[in-house]
C-alpha cells in the first residue's frame, strides 16, 4: 500500500487515488502532426527508477497532483499540485486555434 | 484411561476445565489452554496426517504455526476449514477435527503404496512423470494426482461468519510479544508514544511461556503476566493477542490478522470471526523470535520425532509428555535444555547425542550430575519403526557408519539450530545476510523504518533480548519525537542461561551409507535426494529449486525447511551457503482466510447501492429492478400477476409511442459548469461547436478520448450567462468528471471555469409521447407550445410549489421533455405528474422500454461506445468541427482509423418471423459454416423486439456496414446452434427525419 501525500489533504492511502500516467509529457499543439499526437498518447519511456507522474485524489478532494515516485522501490520523493494556482485577478488566456 | 501423558502438575492449562473434543470421530478429553496438538499428545495420539506425496504417517514436529505436518480439517458443514494446523488450534468444547489426505483411514492408507513407487515422484515429477502419452492425462494422471495430492476439502456452503477490516495508526508497532517485544513496548510506552504490540498466541510472553526462565527473580511466565497487566492498563498501548502481523508492505504499511473467535465453536451473535488490521506505524520493531530447524537424518519424518524446543513447549506450557523414553539429538547447546526439562517432568532421557566432538563442558557436567548419558561426535543416522519411532541408529559424524549403535526409544528431540524469523524484514524489501556464528540468516540493512531485536536478530541470550528490545523501544519513541528521560526505566534482568553455540550439521550420514529417505520439507515430501537431483539437472539456484521441487511452498512456506534446503543445495554446488543466497519471503507469514480480505464487502454489501428519489415509489408499485453500475433502476412495471417482462415493456413502449409515459432518468450523469470560459472549455471537450449556443438552448455533443476513440455523448444546456449544465451517460458519469478535471487542472489551468457533479442533487423525469405536451401544460406555469418552447429549448419552470428545469430533448424519438427537479421533490413531482395524467392514462416505463425505444431510434449507447469505435464508425462524424481544436482530434485521424474495413454501426431486422436476435451473435455470410466464427464480419451489440415494427431488430457493428444497407447476412450464435437471417439497414428504424420530436 502506497501512502501518498495530497498537498491539500495530507498523507492518504493509495486506494483514495487513481493513476494518471506520465506528467512530463508535453501536449502537442493543434498545428502538430498526427504522428506527434500519436507519440504523445502511445509512446512511453517506462523508466526503472524516478518517474514523475499524475495521480488524482479521486476519492478525496479530487485534485490532480504530480508525484515523483521510484518505480523500483515505490519511494515517493515529492508531491505537488498539478495546477498552479492563478494569482488573483489574472485573466485567463483564450482558446487554442479557435 | 484418558490423558495418560499429562505431567503430574504444571503448565498453563486449566486442569479444572476439561474439554471434550473429537478427532477422526473418536472422542477425547483435554483441558482449557490446550491446543488440539497438545490435547492429542496428552492422549497418546501422535499420528495426525498422511504426507502429501508418499502418504507416510506423520506426527507433530513443532508446537507452533511453523508445523509442516499437523494439518487437519477443522469443524464441519459450512464452517469446515481445510489445512488448519493442529499446533495452533486452541481447544474448545465440541471441537471436531478430521485428518486429511488419507484413504480409507489414517492408520491404514492405501495410497501409502506411493512410498514404494517413490522414484516416480522425485523432484520435478509433475513435469516428468505425467508428460506422456497425452491420452493418459484424463484417464490416468489426473485421476491419480487428484486422489494422491489432496490437501483437504473446502466447504461447499457459503461462509456463515462475519469478518471486518480495521485501521490503526501508531508510533511503534511491535511484531511479537516475547521478552524482546515486551521490553520494547515498556520502553516506548513509558515516553507516551502510541504503541501497538501484537502476538499470534493467546498470551503474551513468547518463549517465556514455554521455557523455564527467570527475569527479575520471577518465573518467565509470572513476569510476562505482570507486564501484560501493566501494558493493558496504559491508554497509549494496544496489546493485540491472537494477532499475527503477516505482511510488511510499502511505506511501512503493515497487515495483521486477529483471530477474534477461532478459539470458540461459533462466534457469539454480532461478533466477527476474524479481523484484518491495516496498521500505519511510524516505526516497526520486529521481535518475531526464531524458528528451530530439525536435523536431517533417515526417516526423520516419523511420528515421535519433534523439534527439541517443541518438546519443551509441550512439557512446560501444556503439561504433556510427548514420550516416555527420549533421545535428544543436537548440534548446539540449546537442546540440552530439553534433556533437563524432560528429566524434570519425569521422562526417561536415554541419551543426549551431540554431533560435536567437543561439546560445552558446563552442560556436560550438568548432564552427568543427573546421570544422563552424553554421546559426542555422533548423531542419529536413522529412525526406525512402523507408525512411530521405535529405535534409532547412531552413526559417527566423521563418516564411520558401519556399526551403528541402536537405542530403543519413542521420542526423538531434534535440534539443528535456530533460524531468526527474518520474514517481515525480507518482506520490507531488505535482504537477510548469512551469519556464520549461528549458521543461519540474520536481518541485513533496513530498507524501511524497521529494526529486528532479540532472537529475530539472531541473539538467543535472554538478557540480550531484553536489552535490545529496550533500546529499540527508546529509539522508536525518540524518532517519533517523544522525550526520553535519562533514567527512564530500568531494563529487566534475566538469570543467565549460558550461551548459544552451534556447529552446523546439514545432513547426517546414514547407517552403512545406505539410501534412506531424509526429508527436508515434510509438507511437500521433498527429500535431500530431490534437492540433489534438482541441482544435478541444473535447477541450482534457490528460486528454481523452489519451483522445481516445490520445497518451501504450501501452508508452512518452508519455515522449518528453507535454510536446510539451501545448505544442501550449497553442498551440491560446492559453494558456501551465503553464495547460494536466500529465498525472498512474501506475505502472508501465515495462511490467512480469504473471508477476512473481503471483510464486510460480500453479497449485497459488495458495493454501495445508489437509489433515486423515485425508488420508494417504484418499490410500492412492484417495479422489477436492474442494476446499472451502482444504481438500482426500475426495469419494468408488472400490472398484474403473471405479467412477464415482454408483456410489460411492450405495453410501456406502446403507451409511450401512442400516448404519454414517464421514466426516471435520474441516473444520467449531471455536471454543473460555470464561468466565463465555460463555452471555450466545452468547445475543447466536445467535437462539435459550443461557442455560439444561445442561452435557453441545449445541444447534443460527443466527446473523444485523447487517443481519438469515442468516449461519451449527451446533451449540454446553456442555462444562463456563464452557466451550463452537462449530462453524461449513466456509466460514464464519474470518468467524464475525472476527464474534465484532468484537462482543467493539468492542461488548461488558465480557463476560468468551475464545475462539479450534481447527479444526486436533481431528479430527472422524462415525459415522452405525443400527449406529453398536453400533460405538462396541465401542471407547468410556462408556455410550452412548439413556438415558445421548440425542440432543444431549455428553461426554468414551476410545477405547483416546485421550481425545476425543463428540457425539450428526446431519447425515445417521440415528442418529449425532461423535467429536472431538486431531488427532495423528486417523488412529489413524479406522483403529481402521474396524478395529472391519470385521465389520459399516463403510465410509467422502465429501462427495458427505454432501451427498446433507443434501439428503434438508433441512438448509440455503451454497447456501441465500447472504446474501440470512432465517431466515424458510429455515424457521428458529421458533428465534428475540424476547424477548432478538441480532445482526440488528431488521433481520430490516424490512417488505420479511416481505412475501409472498419466495423460501423448499422441496424438489423430479423427476416424470420417470430425470431429475435441475440446480443453477441456474429455476422457471417450464409456460405460460412456455423462453427467458423473466424470469418465473422462483426457482431450484434444490442437487440430487442420492436413493437413498432413487429419484428426483432438490433444494432450492431459490421465491417463497412454504412455502405451495406439493404443487403442480407446471417446472425449466428454457435453456442446454441442458432442462425437467423437478417437485413442490414439504417440504424434509425423509426421517424428517420426526426419530425416527431419537433412536432
Ligand atoms: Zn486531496
Amino acid at each position: 500500500m502506497l501512502r501518498i501525500e495530497c498537498p491539500w489533504c495530507g498523507v492518504r492511502n493509495e486506494d483514495e487515488f487513481s493513476y494518471g500516467g506520465d506528467a512530463t509529457l508535453e501536449r502537442p499543439s493543434d498545428d502538430d502532426s498526427i504522428e506527434a499526437w500519436s507519440r504523445f498518447v502511445h509512446t512511453r519511456k517506462n523508466p526503472a527508477g524516478k518517474h514523475t507522474e499524475h495521480w488524482q485524489h479521486v476519492n478525496g478532494c479530487r485534485a490532480w497532483i504530480v508525484v515523483e515516485r521510484n518505480t523500483l522501490t515505490h519511494e515517493i520523493y515529492s508531491t505537488a499540485p498539478a495546477s498552479p494556482i492563478l494569482p488573483a485577478g489574472k485573466k485567463s488566456t483564450r482558446g487554442l486555434n479557435t | 484411561m484418558t490423558q495418560q501423558f499429562r505431567t503430574a502438575a504444571g503448565g498453563l492449562i486449566d486442569r479444572s476445565r476439561p474439554i471434550t473434543f473429537q478427532f477422526d470421530g473418536k472422542t477425547y478429553q483435554g483441558f482449557h489452554g490446550d491446543t488440539l496438538a497438545s490435547a492429542l499428545i496428552a492422549n497418546g495420539q501422535h499420528l495426525i496426517a498422511r504426507s502429501f506425496k508418499y502418504h507416510r504417517p506423520r506426527g507433530f514436529m513443532t508446537a507452533g504455526s511453523e508445523d509442516p505436518n499437523a494439518i487437519v480439517q477443522l469443524r464441519t458443514g459450512s464452517r469446515k476449514e481445510p489445512n488448519t494446523r493442529a499446533t495452533t488450534i486452541e481447544l474448545f468444547d465440541g471441537l471436531e477435527a478430521n485428518s486429511q489426505n488419507r484413504w480409507p483411514s489414517l492408520a491404514f492408507d492405501a495410497m501409502a503404496i506411493n512410498n514404494v513407487f517413490s522414484p516416480l515422484l522425485s523432484a520435478g515429477f509433475y513435469y516428468k512423470t505425467f508428460m506422456w502419452p497425452v491420452s493418459f492425462w484424463t484417464s490416468v494422471y489426473e485421476v491419480f494426482i487428484r486422489k494422491a495430492a489432496g490437501l483437504g476439502v473446502a466447504a461447499t456452503e457459503a461462509d456463515p461468519d462475519h469478518y471486518e477490516q480495521c485501521h490503526e495508526h501508531c508510533d511503534l508497532l511491535i511484531a511479537g510479544a516475547g521478552p524482546a517485544g515486551i521490553a520494547a513496548a515498556l520502553a516506548a510506552a513509558a515516553t507516551g508514544a502510541r504503541v501497538v504490540i501484537a502476538d499470534e498466541h493467546p498470551l503474551i510472553g513468547g518463549s517465556l511461556n514455554s521455557e523455564r526462565l527467570t527475569i527479575d527473580g520471577k518465573s518467565g511466565v509470572e513476569w510476562a503476566a505482570e507486564q501484560m497487566e501493566i501494558l493493558s492498563k496504559m491508554d497509549n498501548v494496544r496489546v493485540m493477542t491472537r494477532t499475527t502481523v503477516f505482511g510488511y508492505y510499502d511505506h511501512n504499511t503493515m497487515a495483521a490478522i486477529e483471530k477474534v473467535n477461532d478459539h470458540v465453536a461459533i462466534p457469539a451473535a454480532g461478533q466477527v470471526r476474524q479481523r484484518m488490521w491495516t496498521i500505519y506505524p511510524k516505526r516497526v520493531v520486529i521481535a518475531a523470535g526464531a524458528t528451530e530447524r530439525p536435523l536431517t537424518f533417515g526417516n526423520n519424518d516419523k511420528p515421535g520425532i519433534m523439534l527439541a524446543s517443541a518438546v519443551r513447549t509441550y512439557i512446560n506450557q501444556y503439561g504433556v509428555k510427548p514420550g516416555t523414553r527420549a533421545i535428544v539429538t543436537t548440534n548446539n547447546n540449546d537442546a540440552y535444555r530439553t534433556a533437563f526439562d524432560l528429566h524434570n517432568a519425569g521422562v526417561q532421557v536415554l541419551a543426549v547425542v551431540d554431533s560435536r566432538p567437543n561439546p560445552d563442558e558446563h552442560l556436560a557436567a550438568q548432564l552427568a550430575a543427573i546421570s544422563i548419558r552424553l554421546i559426542t561426535g555422533k548423531t542419529v543416522g536413522s529412525a526406525e519403526g512402523r507408525q512411530h519411532v521405535a529405535y534409532v541408529q547412531l552413526v559417527s559424524t566423521d563418516g564411520h557408519t558401519s556399526d551403528p549403535e541402536r537405542i530403543d526409544c519413542d521420542l526423538i528431540a531434534s535440534s539443528g539450530g535456530w533460524n531468526p524469523n527474518v520474514h517481515l524484514h525480507s518482506q520490507s524489501g531488505a535482504k537477510p545476510v548469512y551469519e556464520d556464528s549461528i549458521a543461519s540468516f540474520i536481518p541485513g540493512i533496513s530498507r524501511q523504518d524497521e529494526s529486528s531485536v532479540g532472537a529475530a536478530k539472531g541473539s538467543f541470550h535472554l538478557q540480550d533480548c531484553l536489552d535490545q528490545g529496550h533500546a529499540a523501544g527508546v529509539d522508536a519513541a525518540k524518532m517519533a519525537g517523544f522525550k526520553v528521560k535519562p533514567k527512564a526505566k530500568k531494563v529487566a534482568t534475566a538469570k543467565d542461561e549460558g550461551t548459544y553455540a552451534i556447529e552446523a550439521l546439514w545432513v547426517s550420514p546414514t547407517p552403512h551409507n545406505k539410501s534412506y529417505k531424509q526429508f527436508i520439507d515434510q509438507q511437500n515430501d521433498v527429500k535431500v535426494s530431490d534437492v540433489e537431483l534438482a541441482a544435478q539437472e541444473g535447477y541450482d539456484s534457490v528460486e528454481l529449486l523452489k519451483r522445481y521441487t516445490t520445497q518451501g511452498m504450501a501452508t508452512d512456506q518452508g519455515k522449518t525447511s528453507n535454510v536446510n534446503a539451501l545448505a544442501v543445495l550449497a553442498g551440491q554446488r560446492g559453494d558456501p551457503v551465503p553464495e547460494v543466497g536466500t529465498t525472498t519471503f512474501r506475505p502472508p507469514y501465515v495462511p490467512v482466510a480469504l473471508g477476512v480480505f473481503a471483510g464486510h464487502t460480500v453479497g449485497n454489501d459488495f458495493m454501495p447501492i445508489r437509489r433515486t428519489a423515485i425508488h420508494d415509489w417504484n418499490v410500492k408499485n412492484n417495479a422489477v429492478f436492474i442494476e446499472a453500475g451502482l444504481w438500482l433502476r426500475a426495469r419494468y412495471y408488472p400490472q398484474k400477476v403473471g405479467d412477464t417482462l415482454d408483456d410489460c415493456y411492450i405495453r410501456e413502449t406502446n403507451n409511450t409511442r401512442g400516448n404519454v409515459a414517464l421514466v426516471d432518468v435520474t441516473t444520467l450523469g449531471k455536471i454543473d459548469i460555470q464561468g466565463p470560459d465555460a463555452p471555450e472549455f466545452l468547445n475543447r471537450l466536445y467535437i462539435n461547436n459550443w461557442l455560439k449556443l444561445p442561452v435557453g438552448r441545449a445541444r447534443y455533443g460527443a466527446m473523444l478520448r485523447e487517443d481519438g476513440m469515442a468516449f461519451d455523448d449527451g446533451t449540454t444546456s446553456h442555462l444562463s450567462e456563464n452557466h451550463f449544465f452537462m449530462t453524461t451517460t449513466t456509466a460514464n458519469a464519474a470518468p467524464v468528471l475525472s476527464h474534465m478535471e484532468y484537462y482543467h487542472q493539468t492542461v488548461w489551468p488558465e480557463l476560468d471555469v468551475v464545475f462539479c457533479s450534481v447527479t444526486e442533487q436533481w431528479t430527472g423525469i422524462a415525459i415522452a409521447g405525443p400527449n406529453s405536451r398536453k400533460l405538462l401544460e396541465k401542471v407547468l406555469d410556462i408556455d410550452i407550445s412548439n413556438e415558445a418552447f421548440p425542440f432543444m429549448a431549455v428553461g426554468e419552470c414551476k410545477m405547483n410549489n416546485i421550481t425545476g428545469r425543463l428540457f425539450r430533448i428526446s431519447f425515445s424519438g417521440e415528442l418529449a421533455y425532461e423535467l429536472n427537479v431538486p431531488a427532495d421533490f423528486g417523488e412529489q413531482a413524479w406522483t403529481e405528474l402521474l396524478e395529472a395524467g391519470k385521465e389520459m392514462n399516463v403510465s410509467s416505463y422502465g429501462t427495458e422500454a427505454l432501451g427498446t425505444m433507443r434501439i428503434e431510434k438508433g441512438h448509440v449507447a455503451g454497447s456501441e461506445l465500447d472504446g474501440r469505435t470512432t465517431v466515424k464508425d458510429l455515424g457521428l462524424e458529421g458533428m465534428a468541427n475540424r476547424n477548432k481544436h478538441f480532445i482526440g482530434k488528431h488521433n481520430s485521424q490516424r490512417p488505420g482509423l479511416l481505412e475501409e474495413g472498419r466495423l460501423q454501426v448499422v441496424g438489423f431486422k430479423s427476416l424470420e418471423s417470430g425470431r429475435n436476435l441475440r446480443i453477441g451473435a456474429h455476422l457471417v455470410d450464409d456460405s460460412i459454416k456455423l462453427d467458423s466464427v473466424s470469418q465473422s464480419q462483426g457482431h450484434i451489440t444490442t437487440t430487442t423486439y420492436s413493437p413498432s415494427l413487429g419484428c426483432g431488430i438490433a444494432l450492431g457493428l459490421l465491417k463497412d456496414g454504412a455502405s451495406r444497407h439493404g443487403q442480407q447476412i446471417d446472425a449466428v450464435f454457435p453456442l446454441d446452434d442458432e442462425k437467423v437471417r437478417v437485413e442490414i439497414c439504417h440504424p434509425v428504424f423509426i421517424d428517420p427525419k426526426g419530425e416527431l420530436v419537433r412536432a
